[in-house]
């Protein structure tokens, strides 16, 4: 178990504000996490929790506007990322914190060859000379597993096919062996035989490099085959935090709970009726409330009306922010 | 859940269907039209009455090209399609150099209806929900004036929604609400037969759940018949009866739901089934996996053999050129493996 002294990235507070014309929309509200060395953070949310806003504003790549400047600390390296001058995070962004999306053919420049892409990074960040870069680059295609990777590196995205590229992208991130790497649902594009070889890969490359990474996932079955620990996100805040252990067998938060309940598994013995959560995920614009979670909440009481609950801590690694869980320790 | 009775009469037979479309030989746009993909090849399945049968495989496979065949959307290139009796891939004819529907075909469709995977692009953005679901009431002649109105107020109710929704446009919904307005259009002419394609992979986890709860719901109250073509293995099997699995155009396992869960016995369904994610650290981290190697092989030229053996863990010398057929192992239970005996 790794000591808090292999802390790489520390979260603190952090919030995103748009201001849209339906108001201001806090996407991300009050959210801290922290990663270690080799660890992995799973961050899990459904569309418009703030998973996604949170990886984004951490390397400041949310345009602002529409968003707010990011409020809040985030320390890496013995600087706060949010204060630092643009140049000084243009040398550690795809170089120390590398990020890999969701779709790799709209993250990747259909106009350049996968190998011009590539050695870019090497080039910018290393001062690698082209040749050196090239075999690097090569040499890093063919350990994410591209076959014949000498050839294809001079073809272009759309010569591979989706999880091709998403190795591409993987590589990409990977050249400069970063420190942490967010990936924002790197296999929900993907087939599930193609999501089980990504994952397997991204975490073999992790144990050789030492790399931290914040998994963004909707899908608690990746988080339960690879995240260390898990952060649970609803309305731009994080409501459960636990090793996976602790998440899954013990959720407090009823959100957890539910998110848990409802989902249809292989290994249950036989079809039940699934336990959906009612209702919908709020309007980040018109947020209900004290708790956000409260309209959909069948515990919810008039404390979880009126104010936004207070922490309950379960042990030193797990806590989750409900009025009406009780922490059994 | 009942147990559809083996002897029931099939409302659905599909024999040795085959789908082609045409591809450019590759050369670009001034390439003659030339090959053919076989997207869906000799796929054999019938459905009884009030029975799920859920069709699963990656993408690429041929699902939902299967599911619209199925429905004539598409005009197979090959084989039957028998819906009640009637040989519904007959009702065609030719006009003007294209295949269009003879009237009988039209007035089945109030029998086959599909909900579709995006219920941001199969709504009308521009038709509030009253217009969506009066135009295949309209189409059809069925209610007219206030009447016509209760029908759609009382399908919204059906659907678990507010029928005062009936004034409101597909943009004001999420996207849970629009599949349930999807869901409305489809029943609004009291099918039999609905093919529902993806109909809950683009919502939200917790919305997921509500979605496959309806479709069960409405199966049991409505007694309809339901083809359910997911990528989703553990969703399907929540409210399917049977499951087919596809590789590049064909079946190549069919068995009852809780069957192909616990005893797979193709290489690509145990692959599948491995692959899906458990929500439970301890299992998902201890069980055993076979992680495929390779990609899916494209279906412009797809292996010789068994279109599998390129990414099979346990190919053979005869896997390479003999194409395997589905075979009865179990009673219910096909498989098309040459190593499953």
């Amino acid at each position: 178990m790794a000591t808090t002294t292999d802390t790489v990235l520390e979260v603190c507070d952090l919030r995103t504000h748009f201001h849209t014309d339906d108001g201001l929309v806090k996407a991300v509200d009050g959210v801290s996490f922290s990663v270690r060395r080799g660890e992995t953070l799973g961050l899990v949310g459904e569309s418009g929790s703030g998973k996604s806003v949170a990886c984004l504003s951490a390397l400041r790549l949310v345009p602002t506007p529409p968003a707010a400047h990011p409020s809040g600390v985030i320390r890496f390296a013995g600087k706060d990322l949010l204060t630092l001058p643009e140049r000084d995070l243009e040398r550690l962004r795809g170089n120390r914190l590398a990020m890999i999306f969701q779709d790799p053919l709209t993250a990747l420049n259909p106009y350049l060859s996968v190998g011009r892409q590539l050695t870019e990074v090497l080039e910018v960040h290393e001062g690698a000379t082209p040749a050196a870069a090239r075999r690097a680059a090569i040499e890093m295609l063919t350990r994410v597993g591209i076959p014949a990777a000498g050839q294809r590196i001079d073809q272009y995205p759309h010569q591979f096919s989706g999880g091709m590229r998403q190795r591409v992208m993987i590589a990409m991130a990977l050249l400069c062996g970063p420190e942490v790497l967010f990936a924002d649902e790197p296999t929900t594009a993907l087939d599930v035989t193609i999501q089980a070889q990504i994952l397997d890969l991204i975490g073999e490359l992790q144990a050789s490099l030492g790399t931290a990474v914040v998994l963004v996932t909707h899908d608690l079955g990746v988080v339960a085959g690879t995240a260390d620990r898990v952060a649970v996100m609803y309305a731009g805040r994080i409501v459960e935090e636990g090793t996976t252990a602790e998440v899954f067998a013990n959720p407090l938060h009823p959100y957890t709970q539910g998110l848990l309940a409802s989902m249809p598994r292989i290994d249950t013995p036989s079809r039940q009726r699934l336990a959906a959560i009612p209702g919908l995920p709020p309007d980040l614009g018109q947020l209900p409330s004290g708790c956000p979670f409260h309209p959909r909440c069948q515990q919810a009481g008039d404390r979880c009306r009126q104010a936004y609950p207070e922490v309950v801590i379960a042990s030193p690694t797990h806590r989750a922010a409900c009025w009406e869980t009780e922490a059994v320790s | 859940m009942t147990v559809v009775p083996a002897k029931a009469a099939p409302l659905l037979i599909v024999d040795d269907l085959a789908v082609r479309f045409p591809v450019p030989r590759a050369g670009g746009w001034l390439a003659q039209r030339q090959g053919e993909v076989r997207a869906v090849d000799g796929v054999s399945f019938s459905v009884a009455k009030g029975e799920t049968l859920g069709l699963v495989g990656e993408s690429g496979c041929g699902k939902s090209t299967t599911g619209r065949a199925v429905l004539q959307l598409l005009r197979p290139a090959a084989g039957k399609v028998i819906f009640d009796g009637e040989p519904i891939h007959e009702y065609w004819r030719r006009q003007g150099g294209r295949w269009v529907w003879e009237s009988r075909l039209r007035d089945l469709r109030q029998r086959l209806q599909m909900i579709f995977q995006d219920p941001f692009a199969s709504l009308n953005p521009r038709m509030t929900v009253e217009a969506i679901l009066a135009e295949p009431l309209r189409n059809f002649g069925i209610a007219a004036g206030s009447q016509r109105r209760e029908r759609i107020q009382q399908l919204l109710q059906t659907v678990g929604m507010d029928p005062r929704a009936i004034r409101r446009y597909p943009h004001e919904f999420s996207g849970g609400q629009r599949q349930r307005i999807g869901i409305a259009r489809a029943l609004a002419l009291g099918p039999d037969l609905i093919v529902a394609d993806e109909p809950i992979s683009a919502l939200d986890v917790s919305i997921q759940a509500q979605i496959i709860n309806l479709l069960a719901d409405l199966r049991e109250r409505l007694g309809l018949t339901l083809i359910l073509i997911a990528h989703d293995l553990a969703a399907v099997r929540h409210i399917s009866d049977r499951i087919a699995v596809m590789y590049l155009g064909r079946i190549v396992e069919m068995a009852p739901a809780q069957t192909i869960i616990d005893q797979p016995r193709h290489p690509y369904t145990q692959a599948l089934i491995s692959a899906v994610p458990l929500p439970d650290p301890a299992r998902e981290r201890s069980r055993q996996r076979t992680i495929l190697t390779g990609e899916l092989p494209s279906p412009v030229s797809p292996p010789s053999g068994c279109p599998f053996h390129t990414r099979c863990p346990l190919r053979e010398e005869r896997c390479r050129h003999d194409v395997p057929v589905l075979q009865q192992i179990t009673p219910g239970h096909q498989v098309a493996c040459h190593l499953v005996e």
